[in-house]
């Protein structure tokens, strides 16, 4: 589904991927772990393409498509879908009305009509329910006074409605108490299906004891250094980062 | 097709009609050679057939007018208009009458088509014969009867001072006197035409007043003058401006609104404002510099709810003086400057009365190299106990060229007084747009989107569909603002 070969991206004049290789395929679940300052989020920014990075060398290919071509917008309506570490409040603008342009933008890419309002209402409850989430939430300001779990929440709420081909989880534990990180990962498991495929970038391995991963890539200093099976995770918690270094 | 055929009958007959009953005549010496004196006012006057008490008035305005410094205190720069270079008064435009749409400006159309004009009204704003005259005639008429089954006056106020001198005369310049400012006076002498509009005591105006319905209507024009009243416990929701985009040669618009609301009677007057702003360097546009003022007798209520988006420069203070106790004073204010468009804008809330109550919500939305300022006055007098006022300014701008400024002003003779003020400063940032773009959303819809979600509290006071054309025409004044 994503093939990643040989990757270089600056940020200024400063390299921070030296060639990444990666390939993912439907109903898998990678994990990329690796120290602060490895490239982890910039990986995850140069997938979604967020500007302030620079492509140097190196492909990027959803199925046929070439990422690198696309525009962000494109590249979400072909199926690629990015949980922030640090999700944006948008005041006056409510989870629904967002969640609403974000599905008719995508249809409008495929020459479809907007979403009919009950069809999407029927939805929205369903995921919400699906999430465990409070209906009362959907009618509140994006992101604006939500505290940490309900911003992520927010988020796989979200990816639960877009239904992307390749959800990329950045530092999704981040700021979560245990509770909230296993809703989380709870909701990320409802939503996991043969067909598509989830890329976990985090730091620490707790959140791997929810969201299990097939494959386990370390990342340092803009390369991976190291893959392995599930259990890779566990041997990095007990060895530190030092080790692969 | 007989449909076809039975239309264009129509037509022919509705043409030859306008000739009959003279539709078109009087146009010869329409417009006035340029400059202004005594003789250019009475002129003005007698041209509209007044009665000598306004030729009167008329000559006292230009009077003041004449001793009258232009004022220079508001935060925007322009060339001052040579006063007497500007002709004081021309007919209605008359429009090239146009056959279909095709010959129409296709820029302008598409600017229709964003803000989802109606083909008729389309055809009714660019002066395209219509083909479904007949149904807009009818509805006009069944509106104007049910108006007068209400005893509510409607109509230009030029036909006012005509068939209701008694109420023009009692309350012209009763708000805005003739004295209160450069603009003002100017507007008093030589005003063109506007609105007037009467609700009978303990009348609910039953269907929101528009000016799209006033048939005769001809332009806004430059010198507008609008006078609305509602008698002991009436009711009007008004509703002025026009969303499409307003080309006009005059450079300067100089209009008066005055409101009148007597006890336990409420006006909600929502305007939309788009003049040329101007081109991309920042040449032409309009020069609107506009006195509105309502006065609000006991337990009335004035609610001003306004959507700027054009004009070059705009110099505008929609205010409420709270005179009678338990008085109530809205202002609610998105005003959007883009390229180099200058705005000075805000209101003022005079309380005079005890237990009065004022709220103030402004938006601003700066791009481009635009200055957009708020200015505000909440002024408590000695004897109004218990003033309450409400005050909250917020800025959103986006890039770097652009200034969002605020003046608050408060000044308090009463220690009972509460006032409250908020302001915020917040700039469209990065992160957000490429938040909307990982969710498929594009930059030009982003921007929007958070542009509406932070209008909103004021969107939400215009009424429904107006919302919804206004929603659209922030949109549009925004496009191509961040490259």
């Amino acid at each position: 589904m994503l093939e990643i070969k040989n990757l270089h991206a600056n940020i200024g004049d400063k390299e921070i991927l030296k060639g990444i290789n990666l390939s993912v395929k439907a109903g898998e679940v990678h994990a990329i772990m690796g120290p602060n300052g490895s490239g982890k989020t910039t990986l995850s920014s140069v997938i979604a393409g967020r500007e302030d990075y620079e492509v140097t060398e190196g492909s990027i290919m959803l199925d046929s498509d070439n990422l690198l071509e696309m525009p962000p917008e494109e590249r979400a309506h072909k199926g690629i879908f990015m949980s922030f570490q640090y999700p944006v409040a948008i005041p006056g603008v409510t989870v629904t009305n967002f969640i609403k342009t974000a599905i008719n933008a995508k249809r409008k890419s495929e020459g479809k009509e907007d979403m009919p309002a009950a069809e999407l209402l029927k939805m929205i409850r369903e995921k919400a329910k699906l999430l465990g989430m409070n209906n009362s939430f959907l009618s509140r300001s994006l992101n604006d006074g939500f505290s940490g779990g309900e911003k992520k929440r927010n988020e796989i709420f979200q990816m639960a409605m877009l239904e992307p081909k390749l959800a990329i989880l950045d530092e999704t534990d981040s700021g979560l108490d245990i509770d909230a990180l296993k809703t989380v990962a709870e909701g990320v498991n409802k939503l996991k299906t043969k067909d598509n495929a989830v890329i976990v970038i985090t730091h620490y391995q707790r959140l791997l004891d929810y969201i299990v991963p097939d494959f386990v890539h370390v990342l340092s200093d803009g390369k991976i250094v190291k893959s392995g099976g599930k259990e890779l995770a566990l041997e990095l918690e007990e060895k530190g980062y030092e080790w692969v270094k | 097709m007989p449909k076809k055929y039975t239309e264009n009958e129509l037509e022919q007959e509705l043409q030859n009609k306008e000739y009959e009953y003279g539709f078109y005549t009087d146009i010869e010496s329409d417009k006035f050679a340029i400059g202004l004196d005594e003789s250019v006012v009475r002129a003005i006057s007698k041209k509209k057939n007044e009665p000598q008490w306004m030729t009167d008035w008329r000559l006292e305005a230009f009077r003041i007018w004449k001793k009258m410094k232009e004022p220079d205190w508001a935060n925007v720069t322009y060339e001052k208009p040579d006063f007497q270079a500007i002709s004081y008064y021309s007919a209605p435009k008359q429009k090239p009458e146009l056959e279909s749409l095709e010959q129409v400006d296709p820029e302008l159309l598409k600017t229709f088509e964003k803000l989802g004009i109606s083909l008729d009204e389309q055809k009714r704003l660019t002066g395209v014969a219509m083909d479904i005259v007949v149904d807009s005639v009818s509805v006009a008429t069944t509106f104007r009867k049910t108006l007068e089954e209400k005893g509510i006056i409607f109509c230009p106020i030029s036909e006012a001072i005509e068939k209701h001198p008694e109420l023009v005369k009692k309350y012209i310049g009763s708000v805005v006197p003739r004295t209160d400012n450069f603009y003002a006076a100017l507007n008093s002498a030589v005003f063109s035409d506007g609105s007037f509009c009467y609700i009978p005591k303990g009348v609910r105006c039953p269907v929101e007043l528009s000016t799209y319905f006033r048939i005769n209507e001809g332009g806004t024009g430059q010198f507008e003058r609008t006078l609305l009243i509602a008698d002991k416990g009436a009711y009007v929701s008004y509703l002025e401006g026009c969303t499409a985009p307003q080309r006009d040669e005059n450079q300067l618009h100089a209009a008066v609104v005055e409101i009148i609301v007597h006890d336990d009677a409420e006006i909600k007057y929502s305007t939309v404002q788009n003049w040329y702003p101007g081109d991309k360097e920042g040449k032409g546009g309009v020069y609107n510099f506009v006195t509105k003022r309502a006065i609000a007798y006991d337990n009335a209520k004035i609610s001003w709810t306004q959507v700027e988006t054009g004009s070059a420069v705009t110099w505008k203070y929609p205010s409420c003086i709270l005179k009678g106790d338990n008085s109530v004073g809205e202002f609610y204010s998105i005003a959007v400057t883009n390229m180099y468009q200058q705005a000075d804008t805000g209101t003022k809330m005079i309380h005079l009365g005890n237990n009065t109550k004022s709220t103030i919500i402004s938006k601003g939305v700066s791009a481009g190299y635009s200055q957009n300022s708020y200015r505000g006055l909440v002024r408590v007098a000695k004897n109004a106990k218990n003033a309450r006022n409400f005050s909250q300014c917020d800025s959103l701008l986006m890039g770097n060229n652009c200034g969002a400024h605020t003046f608050p002003y408060i000044e308090t003779k009463n220690a009972g007084a509460q006032i409250e003020h908020e302001a915020t400063t917040s700039k469209i940032g990065e992160d957000q747009l490429f938040y909307c773009n990982q969710r498929g959303i594009d930059t030009e819809r982003a921007i929007a989107l958070i542009v509406n979600g932070f209008s909103k509290e004021v969107l939400n006071k215009l009424p429904m569909e107006f919302a919804v054309e206004a929603q659209k025409l922030l949109e549009i004044s925004l496009e191509g603002s961040v490259g």
